[in-house]
């Protein structure tokens, strides 16, 4: 991330950026091109829409200044293909035209274009709105990756095509809480290293099995993490997936015990609290930096829940809503009403059994 | 300068198209202009004579804004009356106004190459 932020930082002093200018009449394309060139840029030109689109989708560009009347392929066409296509759908485009009406502005807004610049353009207005306009764009880019890093592709995707928007929406979903048992008291007893090279392990496993069950993980503390099931993209049977992938993370457990175990390492235990319900979802930070979470007393109930796992002594605990969404093979231990801290009525509470899976 | 040139083309323009770009630059663009506009010019007869309304209303659409880069503003300005007017307004008087427009870029070009060797 912070290779990314100095290239970011870098990028956007320097101001230099790579730009396509499209445009069919040559002294338009070389007059453009040229005043991109004195603002340090570095650009190519193409003749009509069918050549640009055939340079944007071999080469990497991070502007167009697109002509919208051209032979072949006109500007509306090639923005039309822009908005249709997923790797440069977010590729900014300045059109630059000398079109008459504001019917055609409201159209290549409306199809996705980034501004409008009337022709001849004015050096400074192009210079400001290229700016804000690849500026826009790093920001994007910058929260892909991020988002990359921490979700599925699907999920990525699913962001992506819905927009980083912040806000919240009522989803029907399923929130796992899960920690590594005594964790403190095992990070002092070894190197700091050890530590660290431990969650890392440990947080590749849990990603491993939770991703794998169509899960996302929205938070990570310390030894403990938060998934939720079924947001942002919904999943038809998101309680039995994150039962499922509660049942992995204590199978690879097990396995990465075993390698603990015969390195002369102690074993490390988790506990799972899972739960169903309605609960908001959404982003919540600023454009800059924002992190998807779900907030609502089923999230907090699955809290409780894995918190309640020491007390059970049991490693997977879910809700009644959960248990209801479970198929029979699963093996489920009803262990009575527990008066959870800060609910009205006490809450039925399940075990499942690890070993039993599907 | 000449009383042409002088009319043909607002110098303010094109000092400011020669401060922005380079004196250089604007030599290698006025000769591609040159090189252009008459295959231009053409391209409205063909367009008139094949009632190809869209490729006339194109043609005319990148006279008016390459006219207007230089400053030729009459010359742009007759242009976009075509892009505007279509076909309908080049086939008045008999095509009386394609015939206005080439002399009108006659004095454009004459202005241009006095002004690139100055």
């Amino acid at each position: 991330m912070s290779e990314l932020r100095s290239e970011l930082r870098r990028d956007l002093r320097s101001g230099s950026a790579r730009l396509l200018v499209v445009d069919d009449n040559k002294v338009n394309r070389l007059l453009l091109a040229r005043s991109l060139e004195l603002q340090g840029h570095s650009v190519a030109s193409a003749e009509n829409g069918r050549v640009a689109l055939e340079m944007l989708r071999r080469e990497g560009f991070d502007l167009v200044l697109l002509d919208m009347e051209m032979p072949e392929m006109d500007g509306f066409q090639v923005l039309e293909q822009l908005v249709n296509d997923r790797q440069l759908r977010d590729l900014p485009v300045i059109v630059t035209s000398s079109l008459e009406g504001i019917d055609n502005i409201a159209r290549c807004i409306e199809l996705g274009a980034e501004d409008y610049l009337t022709k001849p353009v004015n050096p400074v207005l192009l210079k400001a709105r290229i700016g804000a306009s690849l500026e826009k764009k790093w920001l994007r880019d910058q929260q892909k990756e991020l988002v990359r890093r921490f979700a599925t592709p699907e999920v990525a995707q699913d962001l992506q095509d819905s927009g980083f928007s912040l806000g919240g929406k009522l989803v029907r979903a399923t929130v796992m809480f899960s920690d590594i048992r005594g964790f403190t008291s095992l990070a002092e007893s070894q190197p700091p290293e050890e530590t660290i090279e431990l969650l890392n392990t440990y947080y590749a496993l849990m990603f491993e099995a939770i991703s794998g069950h169509g899960g996302v993980v929205t938070l990570m503390m310390g030894d403990g993490l938060m998934a939720v099931f079924g947001a942002p993209v919904p999943l038809p049977d998101h309680g039995a997936s994150a039962v499922r992938a509660a049942q992995e993370m204590v199978e690879l457990i097990d396995l990465f015990n075993l390698e603990r175990d015969a390195a002369g390492k102690p074993s490390i235990r988790i506990g799972i609290g899972i739960a169903s319900g309605e609960m908001v979802a959404g982003y919540t930070g600023t454009n800059q930096r924002a992190t998807y979470t779900c907030i609502g007393d089923t999230v907090n109930l699955a809290a409780r829940l894995e918190t309640h796992t020491k007390v059970a002594q049991r490693l997977i605990l879910i809700d009644q809503a959960t248990r209801s969404a479970l198929s029979e093979r699963v093996t489920v231990e009803p262990l009575g009403v527990v008066p959870f801290k800060g609910k009205t009525t006490a809450v039925e509470v399940f075990s499942v059994d690890p070993g039993q899976k599907r | 300068m000449s009383a042409p040139a002088a009319s043909a083309i607002d110098r303010a323009t094109f000092e400011a198209l020669k401060q922005t770009t380079g004196d250089e630059f604007v030599l290698e663009l006025v000769d591609t202009f040159l090189q252009e506009a008459p295959s231009m010019l053409d391209e409205l007869r063909r367009a008139l004579a094949a009632k190809d309304a869209d490729k006339f209303r194109r043609t005319a659409h990148s006279l008016k804004s390459n006219s207007n880069t230089f400053g030729a503003l009459t010359l742009g300005a007759m242009a976009r009356e075509l892009e505007l007017g279509g076909m309908a307004k080049a086939s008045e008087g008999g095509g009386q106004p394609l015939d206005a427009l080439a002399q009108e870029y006659s004095r454009v070009a004459a202005a241009l190459t006095e002004l690139r060797n100055e």
